[in-house]
């Protein structure tokens, strides 16, 4: 079982962020950058996947400047064999289309039975790379797995619909699946992992920077939301507030 | 600008983002119309015949009876290709992660997804975890949009008349590949969170498990319906079918009176276009206080007690 795990930095939760001088990102420079949480929960289950196959590779493959191999190796540390960097230093937040295609031109060689992806980036929350991979490349794909279950030449997912409903599919192998965040409990790296990791081979694939004229759409104005209600403040006594809350309900609101 | 809307059909009943999204569709199209597919497509049509569309796109094919990513996304692309549509929209739902993407890459058009508001060509959408947003656009005058909930509302449609029209998708069994067993429930209740004029919620700040009673008793007194954010469902404190957000049901109650919740994106989504809000929140800067019509400061368990006591005195 060959498996790739598509792995993303982004700016962490505790960054100061500021708006860039051309107003369409932020400041990259005072931003620390981490691995995209929700990557984090489809690293794991690949791990799990291949512990209890006893046999198989994950792979990390991640686009990015330099920068990103910071998360290849700490996916690396966690127990990934091998990593690969697509090496792209344009603003690739923006056009998942464009990055997906860019993905399908490495991966296409490797012949991965399983691509796994996080739930979405927590910098622009498209949500749809591993998808429109799965369907670039031909294959099956599946979104928000709780579950995962490898069968002979097939996989079978639980997925998670809406309000309580879940579903169990089964899919073909190769398949591209975008997995749930929560669903398992991702492990940290140990100091055995992170020695070991600085000997794992991170494959460089260069690629020429993605130009406007191949975009399929554009990020063109960042800006901080103004907030649109006006909002009664209700704070002091416990007895004052509680009379406040019940007039509103009888009164105004005439729910009660 | 010819705008398809991909409507989502549960089990016979309009999602209630679709709804909303034919609402964004007729503020954005000159000639707008609708694409059902799965069982009980009367329904649907019935549901939507005052409704002002060029007309209704049905597609009755086995392959499609019920959802499926490989058979929906196929058709999808098949009915934007055969009349000609530039957008396709849809609401920023589970199932429209799940296939939108596959039609963005057959179609080799952009899928800009969770959109809040729109200003002529330009999508503004949540980015870095809601604190900014992004104005997006599209690099042709193609693109599939999704809306997130309450970005339009249902009471804005326009009403007239609409046709429709059977579409014969061409689909073979070797376009769906994967085989999907039918869904299910892990909790079994009759809950209709959608349908309750007020919700009382709970989130973390209830504390532990024996304090819920609390939130049930508060809701009875006030002939609400118990929901919760997804915390205090994965600690098993309360069934998954009242959990309310991205995960859990879209809601839009008269009142929405949240006890003890953050509100985090992933909650704030599934509740926003409630009329009312009001949150009883420990931190005064809690997210939640921003879109609450009122704000609380204070702790949800000194509040709702005296809260229960003064209702039965009045």
């Amino acid at each position: 079982m060959k498996i790739a795990v598509l792995v993303k930095q982004v700016p962490g939760g505790e960054s100061s962020l500021s708006i860039n001088n051309s107003q369409n990102w932020i400041d990259e420079s005072v931003v620390t950058f981490v691995m995209n949480p929700p990557d984090n929960f489809a690293l794991e289950e690949a791990l799990l996947i291949k512990e209890k196959m006893e046999q198989g590779e994950v792979v990390i493959v991640s686009m990015g400047p330099q920068r990103v191999q910071k998360v290849i190796r700490e996916g690396l540390a966690k127990g990934a064999d091998r990593g690969i960097h697509i090496e792209e230093d344009g603003q690739i937040e923006i056009d998942p289309l464009t990055i997906a295609r860019r993905f399908v031109d490495v991966l296409e060689s490797e012949n991965f039975d399983l691509i796994l992806s996080g739930l979405q980036s927590d910098d622009t929350g498209m949500g749809q790379t591993g998808v429109l991979i799965g369907e670039l490349l031909g294959i099956s794909t599946a979104t928000l797995a709780v579950e995962t279950e490898i069968l002979d030449g097939h996989v079978k997912v639980k997925r998670e619909l809406e309000s309580g409903w879940f579903q169990w599919l089964q899919l073909p192998l190769p398949a591209s699946i975008s997995i749930q965040s929560g669903l398992n409990t991702p492990r940290y790296p140990s100091l055995k992992g992170i020695m070991g990791a600085k000997k794992k081979e991170i494959k460089l694939v260069s690629s020429s920077e993605i130009s406007s004229g191949e975009r399929s759409q554009s990020m063109d104005r960042i800006f901080v939301p103004t907030a649109s209600k006006q909002t009664e403040k209700i704070e002091g006594e416990v007895d004052q507030t509680v009379g406040r809350v019940v007039e509103i309900l009888k009164s105004e609101l005439k729910v009660i | 600008m010819n705008v398809l809307v991909v409507l989502e059909n549960n089990r016979g009943k309009l999602h209630r983002l679709s709804t909303e999204a034919i609402v964004g569709a007729q503020k954005l199209g000159s000639t707008v119309s609708a694409l059902v597919m799965g069982e009980g497509l009367e329904n649907i049509v019935n549901e939507l015949d005052a409704c002002d569309l060029e007309k209704i796109i049905t597609v009755d094919h086995d392959l499609v009876s019920t959802y499926n990513a490989d058979g929906y996304s196929e058709v999808v692309k098949q009915v934007a290709q055969s009349f000609s549509f530039n957008i396709i929209l849809a609401g920023h739902t589970y199932q429209t992660r799940d296939f939108m993407p596959r039609v963005s890459a057959k179609l080799g058009i952009p899928f800009i997804p969770d959109i809040v508001s729109v200003n002529d060509n330009r999508f503004v959408k949540q980015v870095l975890n809601a604190k900014l947003n992004a104005e997006m656009s599209s690099a042709s005058d193609s693109a599939i949009l999704s809306f997130q909930s309450a970005t339009f509302s249902e009471e804005d449609l326009k009403t007239g008349s609409c046709g429709s029209e059977v579409f014969e998708a061409d689909l073979s069994p070797s376009v769906v590949r994967a085989v999907s067993e039918d869904p299910f429930q892990e909790d079994q209740g009759d809950v209709d969170l959608e349908s309750a004029d007020v919700l009382v919620s709970v989130g973390r700040g209830i504390e532990k498990e024996e304090n819920v009673p609390l939130a049930f008793e508060l809701a009875k007194k006030m002939g609400a319906e118990v929901s919760a954010s997804r915390p205090v469902v994965d600690s098993g404190w309360i069934d998954s079918f009242r959990q309310v957000g991205s995960s859990g049901s879209n809601v839009a109650p008269k009142l929405y009176f949240s006890l003890g919740i953050s509100g985090a994106i992933q909650h704030v989504v599934g509740m926003k276009g409630s009329k009312k809000i009001m949150a009883i929140n420990k931190d005064s800067d809690a997210p939640i206080f921003e879109i609450a019509d009122y704000a609380i400061v204070g702790d949800v368990l000194e509040i709702v007690p005296k809260l229960i006591e003064a209702l039965d005195q009045s």
